[in-house]
């Protein structure tokens, strides 16, 4: 703490501790899994680029979404009826791994990287509800609740909390990470389990309340893609809030706290 | 100042556009070493664990109502065998056919398609789950072939069942094999199936037999099956990886 009485602008800046170790590297373990999933699951919808609703893909009804360039023999779907929504071309090589059309090795990377994945998750899940990092950080308070409008409107300006409003997540930040790991992060697990015959195997049927497994993959699709859309805001909120400051947080804990307006 | 911003941009952008390029080459390394592929084969071993550990041996794959069949079953892989034995077979509707069981039995044996027919049968509406991502529902009828195996009587030391098939993959001289071991071969679903959907199993679905193991992904539901060959260990066959897509880099453990 500063001496009282002294106004000095450099005793109004100080760091603080604000990730915890384990929070720190389960995120970066989450870098490298996340896009190692994204990639190596495109390279597995490519072999096969048409996505259904229901229990199979030949339901007699229509694909959903097909790829119908690259099938010289026809319809990927095989349904031989246009898909509701249709796109020429695959997912190219450069957001695929590996880069050419290798199923076996995506697979390999898939399922590795989701162990990883899921394994992480348990580690954070476990630390954060044992330090009370979501009971406390994480659940929206009455006064959240409250300014919700307020705060989205706050984000819309990119207009972001400053001095010691910073310390704590805004709503919209503890609503959207909440949302990630109790809704996403499930979805897209149990979609991709939804999807493994043998799991099936252990209450015949359950596929069935996502829709079927053809319904499954494409929810897991569609997961990804939010996945997608959650990092791209994620990012974009690390620059315009301080992108320095906040790497340096996730990297050392460390969190600079300045009431002075920063230009 | 100007000048100096648009540089830095184009700067940042060559970065990232090379980090990116350095990235995805990295990761084809990866793929191509030998060290890495066998590290990711971790999660096969971690998936085959788990969910032997939450299933029993004997859960059952789902079975569907007729409202939900496939309206035609698609064919994969081969679809008519390039090979002149098994057309001259097909030319008299198998009637020549022999599939011949034998390996780690007390009583080798070889069984006519009418002989299999004349067994106990079973019928069941599955659906099948290619590892390419689409999936059909199908009714099959076959016999279990936890009966077979009773029939020649496994010795001691069986361990896996191994389907080896008629059709030469892609003009090559090598022929499709698959293997399962013995918590699959007698699992009351798989079966030797000799119908689909009330029809004589058609040429393209692998006529005149193809196993059903309903639990795991098609390519374990070899086609065009000739001989059952039951072993200690697949080790010595082929690849040595159990399969003719394992020995391609596919996993043994097709469950997911």
């Amino acid at each position: 703490m500063a001496a009282e009485g002294h106004t000095m602008p450099m005793a109004q800046s100080y760091l603080y501790r604000r990730h915890s170790l384990l929070v720190r590297i389960t995120h970066w373990i989450n870098v490298i899994a996340l896009p190692a999933l994204l990639m190596s699951g495109l390279q597995i919808f490519n072999e096969h680029p048409a996505l259904y609703w229901g229990k199979s893909s030949y339901t007699g009804r229509p694909a959903i979404f097909e790829v119908t360039k690259e099938f010289p023999w026809g319809r990927s779907s095989g349904t031989g009826e246009p898909a509701i929504f249709e796109l020429e071309n695959k997912f190219p090589s450069w957001i695929t791994v590996p880069s050419g059309q290798w199923l076996a090795m995506g697979r390999r990377w898939h399922l590795f990287f989701a162990w990883l994945f899921v394994i992480n998750g348990i580690v954070y899940l476990a630390h954060s509800f044992a330090s009370r990092h979501v009971q406390r950080d994480l659940k929206p308070t009455r006064d959240d609740w409250l300014g919700i409008w307020r705060s989205v409107k706050d984000h819309l300006l990119l207009r972001h909390p400053r001095g010691e409003a910073a310390r704590r997540y805004n709503v919209l930040q503890k609503l959207s990470y909440l949302f990630l790991i109790f809704g996403l992060f499930p979805l897209v697990l149990l979609t991709g389990w939804a999807m493994s015959p043998w799991l099936n195997s252990i209450l015949p049927g359950w596929v069935d309340f996502l829709g079927g497994r053809q319904s499954a993959r494409t929810l897991h699709f569609i997961a990804a893609w939010t996945l997608v859309l959650f990092v791209l805001i994620h990012v974009l909120e690390v620059v315009v809030t301080g992108f320095w400051n906040n790497l340096r947080s996730m990297i050392t804990g460390r969190y600079r706290i300045s009431s002075k307006e920063q230009s | 100042m100007r000048w100096r911003m648009r540089s830095r941009r184009h700067f940042l952008r060559q970065v990232l556009t090379s980090a990116g390029a350095a990235l995805l080459a990295g990761c084809d390394a990866l793929s191509n070493s030998s060290w890495f592929p066998k590290l990711l084969g971790i999660g096969e071993h971690l998936s085959s664990g788990a969910q032997h550990l939450v299933t029993s041996r004997r859960s059952m794959a789902q079975e569907f109502p007729e409202a939900d069949l496939s309206p035609q079953f698609r064919s994969n892989g081969t679809a008519n065998p390039e090979d002149a034995e098994y057309q001259a077979l097909a030319a008299r509707g198998f009637q020549d056919w022999k599939l011949l069981v034998d390996g780690l039995v007390q009583d080798p044996a070889e069984f006519t398609l009418a002989q299999l027919r004349a067994m106990p049968s079973r019928t069941q509406i599955t659906r099948h789950d290619c590892v390419e991502g689409w999936s059909a529902i199908g009714k099959w009828t076959g016999v279990q072939l936890s009966h077979v195996l009773a029939l020649v009587r496994l010795q001691p030391e069986a361990r896996y069942v191994v389907f080896h098939c008629a059709d030469p993959m892609w003009g090559s001289p090598e022929k499709y094999y698959e293997s399962i071991d013995l918590e699959d071969a007698l699992h009351p679903q798989t079966i030797l199936a000799y119908e689909l959907n009330d029809e004589v199993l058609p040429i393209k679905n692998g006529a005149p037999l193809r196993v059903r193991i309903e639990r795991q992904l098609g390519y374990k539901m070899a086609k065009y099956i000739m001989r059952i060959e039951v072993v200690e260990s697949f080790a010595g066959i082929k690849g040595g990886k159990g399969g003719y897509w394992e020995d391609r880099g596919y996993e043994w453990f097709a469950g997911i």
